[in-house]
């Protein structure tokens, strides 16, 4: 693994020189000017008690594209994720001030109904969740928070969430099982089908794959791929090759700002800041 | 020098070891002398009469504890039909609502107290309330006792186990915008139910034994009687009155109905283990 990072990380480098000549000027926002962004996060300050988690963020998340956010730990990248479905709101203490405006709505806004802003944008996270139910079950509960289904109509939901996750053909045979009998990759497609099943707008995945092991990663990352021509996906990862290699638009963020956000591509290839090409190439931390 | 400080860690190795298995015999001893006691002077007891004749009167032969077997299983019954829901919804306030709010520091407090509460006090309590008043003693007001008793018990076997829940499984039922009691009834409760329904059945087993609280509530009663509104014959309070009897067959019934108080403790527990451990696995 080590070696496919370096040869990743050496191409990058080259490449970047190669590349360097035609860099030419962009605005701040990278989202493409036609399709309005799915959210818009605006002046966005975040703070655990006393403690500023995150400093006067700004930027578009592009709709239908996958965004990755990467930097080191404890840079802010998490806690941003968790202020798109005001996860922070569980927890007394934590509070978020500015913006962020989704489908033209201030999701800040305290009268926003906060279940319902989760059901449009949904979560995975980093350790794999299955409710102590079973696998059918579990995707069941979710839909039926919001819809009242027949049961045929809920099984055809079922079968239909659990093909978006890639998990139908492993697990169509033992629905009534515990999802807990899954493997560890199978349970986050679990999750990501019982995401998919309430029909967001919007997903976020916090590190969905580091707890995974390298094949149940490839099967997660193809996964991202395929449903982001349906759903606006927002990535915190650790890994820099995955984050280079599903995500359309990179945001790096240091100690709770935005030090750099633009095309992946661009990120990766001929970042315009120091630091994000300091921690690109692997010089820092 | 390396070899003195081996030595020296075997040294101390083996005398920890020595104490703790020594220890471990001392307190097996005293249980397998208990339990034996128990078993070789009650199993004697036990036949047809003993589950289905009543308590005798003075002076005649014979009879059994069928009155105090269901009075005891009768009282002991109500008593946890109502400590169940109330501490079970207790305990999910505690863990799931009010964590950190003042009143759940109250409350975790004074159950905290009514856990190590003398149970006599308890007794004096009801009896004050529900006897005094009323002028006579009855079941129900054996059952009342008893429950408060289990109370405190389930609450903080409900609470402990809940606070055992990762937050991560907690925030994914969140996540998919469900409300807070749907989280805490149908993801972090069912996610412990075998812990809670343990915490339930060791309640069952501390109050079945437990006699001071009955004497001045559901007290006695000679005759087979399930009305719970008049006096109860109970395990508990017919072993206090018939071990301290004159009459040989009296004492022995009361070693009797010890042994099956004991056993049943004995099987809740085991139970009790079962249940907790197939949870765990899944």
């Amino acid at each position: 693994m080590t070696v496919s990072a370096e040869a990743s990380t050496s191409a990058f480098t080259s490449a970047r020189a190669g590349a360097m000549a035609s860099a030419a000027p962009r605005p701040a926002s990278a989202a493409a000017p036609d399709v309005p962004p799915a959210l818009q996060i605006r002046e966005l300050s975040f703070y655990y008690g006393r403690f500023q988690g995150l400093k006067n963020v700004s930027l578009d998340i592009a709709r239908n594209k996958v965004t990755a956010f990467i930097g080191p730990s404890g840079c802010g990248k998490s806690t941003l994720l968790r202020t798109f479905n005001r996860m922070f709101d569980l927890y007394p203490g934590q509070r978020a001030e500015g913006e962020i405006l989704f489908n033209g709505r201030n999701i800040l806004d305290p009268k926003q109904d906060v279940n319902l802003l989760r059901a449009k944008v949904g979560m995975v996270f980093q350790k794999p969740t299955p409710f102590p139910m079973t696998i059918f079950e579990n995707i069941a509960f979710g839909v039926r928070l919001y819809e009242k289904l027949p049961s045929a109509r809920m099984e055809e939901r079922v079968e239909w969430a659990l093909r978006k996750a890639a998990l139908w053909e492993e697990v169509k045979d033992k629905l009534g099982q515990s999802g807990l009998s899954l493997s560890g990759g199978q349970q986050q497609r679990l999750c990501i089908a019982r995401m998919v099943a309430v029909k967001p707008e919007v997903l976020l995945l916090d590190e969905p794959t580091s707890a995974l092991d390298p094949i149940s990663t490839a099967k997660v990352e193809e996964l991202v791929n395929e449903l982001k021509s349906d759903y606006t996906i927002a990535i915190v990862t650790h890994n820099m090759q995955q984050a280079a290699r599903i995500s359309d638009y990179t945001a790096y963020m240091y100690l709770g700002e935005l030090i750099e956000f633009g095309k992946t591509d661009e990120i990766f290839i001929k970042p315009k800041k120091k630091a994000t090409e300091d921690y690109i190439t692997g010089r820092f931390g | 020098m390396d070899r003195g400080i081996y030595f020296r860690r075997k040294l101390v190795n083996s005398l920890g070891l020595t104490l703790s298995a020594a220890s471990m015999c001392a307190g097996l001893v005293g249980l397998t002398w208990i339990l034996w006691t128990l078993f070789y002077n009650g199993l004697a007891a036990f036949g047809s009469d003993f589950f289905f004749a009543s308590t005798p009167a003075p002076g005649s032969a014979g009879g059994g504890l069928a009155n105090a077997i269901v009075g005891s299983l009768m009282m002991v019954g109500f008593a946890t039909l109502v400590a169940t829901p109330i501490g079970i919804l207790a305990g999910i306030y505690l863990a799931e609502f009010g964590a950190k709010s003042k009143f759940a520091a109250v409350t975790r407090f004074v159950t905290d107290i009514m856990l190590s509460a003398p149970s006599i006090v308890i007794g004096l309590f009801v009896y004050a309330i529900a006897v005094a008043t009323l002028k006579h003693f009855s079941g129900w007001a054996g059952s009342l006792a008893l429950s408060l008793i289990a109370i405190p018990v389930v609450v903080r076997t409900t609470e402990n186990m809940l606070n055992l829940v990762p937050s991560s499984l907690r925030e994914a039922a969140f996540a998919l915008g469900a409300p807070r009691w749907k989280v805490s009834l149908a993801i972090t409760l069912k996610a412990v139910r075998g812990g809670v329904i343990t915490g339930v059945l060791l309640a069952v087993a501390r109050i079945i034994g437990e006699t001071a609280p009955l004497l001045f509530t559901a007290l006695n009663n000679q005759f087979f009687s399930t009305d719970m509104s008049r006096p109860m014959a109970n395990l508990p309070v017919v072993i206090y009155n018939f071990a301290m009897s004159p009459y040989e067959d009296w004492q022995q019934l009361a070693w009797g109905g010890a042994a099956l108080i004991a056993l049943i403790v004995l099987g809740i527990n085991i139970l009790a283990r079962v249940l907790f451990r197939s949870k765990v696995q899944a």
